[in-house]
């Protein structure tokens, strides 16, 4: 047993670990409010175009304005997700990228960042291959804050809700534009960290935002939860991340980020991405 | 011991099963689920079910003695269920009229579907036509090159085929493809998925769809035999026709049932689709259950020589009736499925598909091990004229 890992069991024993650690999503968005700011979230697949880039892209992601990073763990049959998507899961995949190397991936991040979140986001699949409790124990150890496993809704979640508080990591759940009143009290009860609400019917990738229903179902769901919302699915350029950051708490851009990922070249790959997540951040920050 | 009342309210057989999908299909799968739950128990329902089964499918489907065959093998009795004698030829419409009568209640005007060998898309396409309705099919791109013959009958029958490019462009990517366009699409679309599988009600509602065969064989064994079958034995790919057959007589606990899945090259190879076999239990499709997977829970492509069996998930009630021991699985490979395939041929005049020629190939191994007066009821799924150019292309000829 290593110290760090004595040091994580002493922690985890008395109760009280590292605050900076175990917060971070908590203090992410506590200090976006003091300043009156948006959370920019954006989504890339580990080990998408390559595993060699993913740390690197990580930091990059930071440096131009992220505020928190969605990890996507690649899985061969992503079920909710669009073609785009679906094309970086199977190019990491060509490197055999598993969940433990994505945890690995976490940890190297980690080294030099402390303070940015990170969600992991994914199928139950691989979660279920690795165990529910090494899964959750490993993935504390490799500085997890978040997880969101989209094939795991609130009834088949109690047990894996559970699994994760214990180890301190919050459970992330989706709401989407059908889910009824009901349902929104039994997430808001399970939910930690934020809510990721799916702004339109379909899969990731799609182009039909419609912001006056985003505007009236979040409004909806303020009655019912505290935790901050988070906006994805169809937001594209500058001007819709703008908008769903006045209705919301933390915008969440997928898709468009993995096509600059799939037309950028090993040379400017982190140029493209770069300036193509700063502008997304100058649009959200503009008064 | 109660009687077997599986799924729960929540889809669970045991630990398999439940509702595994995103937040946006939830409330899709919710209406489906109230609106079956009342039509299941709709007189006038299950009522235009039965009349569309027995007039435009043909049932019952008989029960056949095949004796020559039985006699070669020179031990059991071997009787076939004839479901390749229904409209469309096969077990797999039984299912799609149930989805499509409940569809055309629930007001949806447009139907999809995903299919592997085709079967399923030829089912779910010629009840579109019957009931008016637009229908897409989802079908890898690999298995539409395979089935043209097929991919042809589906666009007669006024269905668009959509061939899928993901993954590795078979039946579970197509499966995927689905699922996408029911999310996108569901105030007009009902996804009438082919087999046991998916999540709740799904595995429920296709076994009720099923479960004719099976009833009708419990009369039919009655009235021909004085009796029922020492066994039951069914090819198992998602499992409807298995669980059709099993269902009436999981709690008649003298009749075995023997689910036979597809062992390809040999289950000992990587290339079988012998899941409850050589999988792990894992979460695919909206439902827990056996899965052929690598070891980071990836699902690895299957292979089987009869493309209905190539799936690498099962239906959950197989997964469950294999742990609590109700049922047993075996595994028969691509060589023994084809030579049932030419024996069936030349003893009975009968060309089973190559599905259920896994289902013969079992009883052929089977029945010599016992005494002559046992029967043996196999579910003859399918017909194999789809098949005749894989066979023949194994035979080394190019029709």
């Amino acid at each position: 047993m290593n110290l760090d890992s004595i040091k994580n069991l002493l922690s985890f024993f008395s109760g009280q670990s590292d605050i900076n650690r175990t917060h971070r999503i908590a203090k992410t968005f506590a200090e976006l409010k003091e300043q009156n700011r948006k959370a920019l979230i954006p989504f890339i697949t580990a080990g998408d175009p390559h595993p060699k880039y993913t740390v690197q892209l990580m930091h990059q992601l930071v440096q131009s304005g992220a505020d928190i990073i969605e990890l996507g763990v690649p899985f061969s049959d992503p079920m909710a997700d669009g073609p785009t998507i679906q094309r970086s899961s199977e190019r990491a995949l060509k490197y055999h990228v598993s969940l433990d190397d994505v945890l690995k991936l976490v940890a190297e991040f980690r080294k030099t960042n402390t303070n940015t979140p990170i969600v992991l986001m994914g199928y139950a699949n691989p979660v279920e291959a690795l165990g529910h409790v090494s899964f959750a124990a490993k993935a504390r150890d490799c500085g997890v804050d978040g997880v969101l496993i989209v094939d795991y809704p609130p009834e088949e979640s109690s047990e894996w809700v559970q699994c994760l508080e214990q180890h301190q990591i919050d459970a992330i759940f989706l709401l989407s534009p059908t889910t009824h009143q009901q349902r929104i009290e039994q997430v808001a009860k399970m939910a930690k960290g934020y809510i990721y609400y799916v702004s339109l019917k379909g899969v990731t990738g799609a182009s039909h935002l419609d912001l006056q229903d985003v505007s009236t179902m979040l409004k909806q769901l303020r009655q019912y939860i505290s935790l901050p919302i988070g906006v994805g699915f169809g937001i594209r350029d500058g001007v819709t991340a703008k908008a769903v950051a006045e209705l919301s708490d933390a915008v969440v851009v997928g898709s468009r980020i993995i096509e600059e990922i799939e037309k950028s070249s090993e040379s400017d790959l982190f140029s493209n991405v770069g300036s193509l997540v700063k502008a997304l951040r100058d649009a959200i920050d503009k008064n | 011991m109660s009687a077997y009342d599986l799924p729960n309210k929540n889809g669970h057989f045991g630990p398999y099963g439940g509702i595994f999908v995103a937040e946006t299909l939830i409330s899709a799968l919710e209406d489906l689920r109230e609106q079956y739950e009342f039509y299941r128990h709709d007189a006038n329902f299950q009522s235009e079910f039965a009349e569309e089964l027995k007039h435009y499918v043909g049932r019952p489907s008989p029960i056949y003695h095949a004796k020559r065959w039985s006699e070669h093998l020179g031990g059991a009795q071997i009787l076939l269920k004839r479901e390749d004698l229904n409209h469309t030829g096969a077990h797999k419409i039984n299912n799609t009229i149930g989805q499509a009568l409940l569809a055309r209640r629930m007001g949806k005007k447009r139907v999809i579907a995903e299919t592997g060998a085709g079967q399923h898309g030829v089912a779910s396409a010629t009840v579109a036509a019957r009931y008016g309705m637009e229908c897409v099919v989802y079908m890898g791109s690999e298995d539409v090159k395979r089935q043209a013959t097929n991919v042809y009958r589906m666009k007669l029958l006024g269905a668009t085929v959509v061939p899928v490019e993901s993954g590795s462009r078979t039946l579970k990517d197509a499966l995927n493809e689905a699922m996408r366009d029911w999310v996108t699409n569901v105030e007009n679309t009902f996804y009438i998925i082919g087999t046991v599988a998916g999540p709740h009600p799904y595995p429920m509602m296709v076994r009720d769809f099923q479960v004719v065969i099976g009833n009708e064989a419990k009369i039919q064994m009655q009235e021909d035999f004085t009796r029922q079958p020492d066994a039951l034995i069914a090819c198992v790919g998602g499992g409807s026709n298995a669980i059709g057959l099993f269902y009436p007589y999981i709690d008649d606990v003298n009749v075995q049932l023997i689910g036979v899945e597809a062992a390809g090259k040999g289950i000992d190879t990587d290339q079988h689709a012998a899941t409850l076999s050589m999988g792990r239990p894992g979460v695919l499709h909206g439902n827990r259950t056996y899965l052929i997977q690598d070891e980071n829970g990836q699902i690895v492509e299957t292979h089987s020589i009869s493309a209905g069996l190539d799936y690498p998930g099962v239906g959950p009630e197989h997964a469950w009736l294999k742990d609590c021991g109700r049922a047993e699985y075996v595994a028969i490979t691509d060589d023994e499925a084809l030579e049932a395939f030419h024996t069936l041929c030349r003893y009975e005049g009968i060309m089973p598909a190559l599905e259920s020629s896994h289902a013969l190939a079992y009883a052929a191994k089977y029945a010599p091990t016992l005494p002559k007066d046992k029967l043996l009821l196999v579910n003859l799924s399918g017909r194999g004229d789809k098949d005749m150019a894989t066979v023949a292309q194994m035979s080394g000829l190019t029709l």
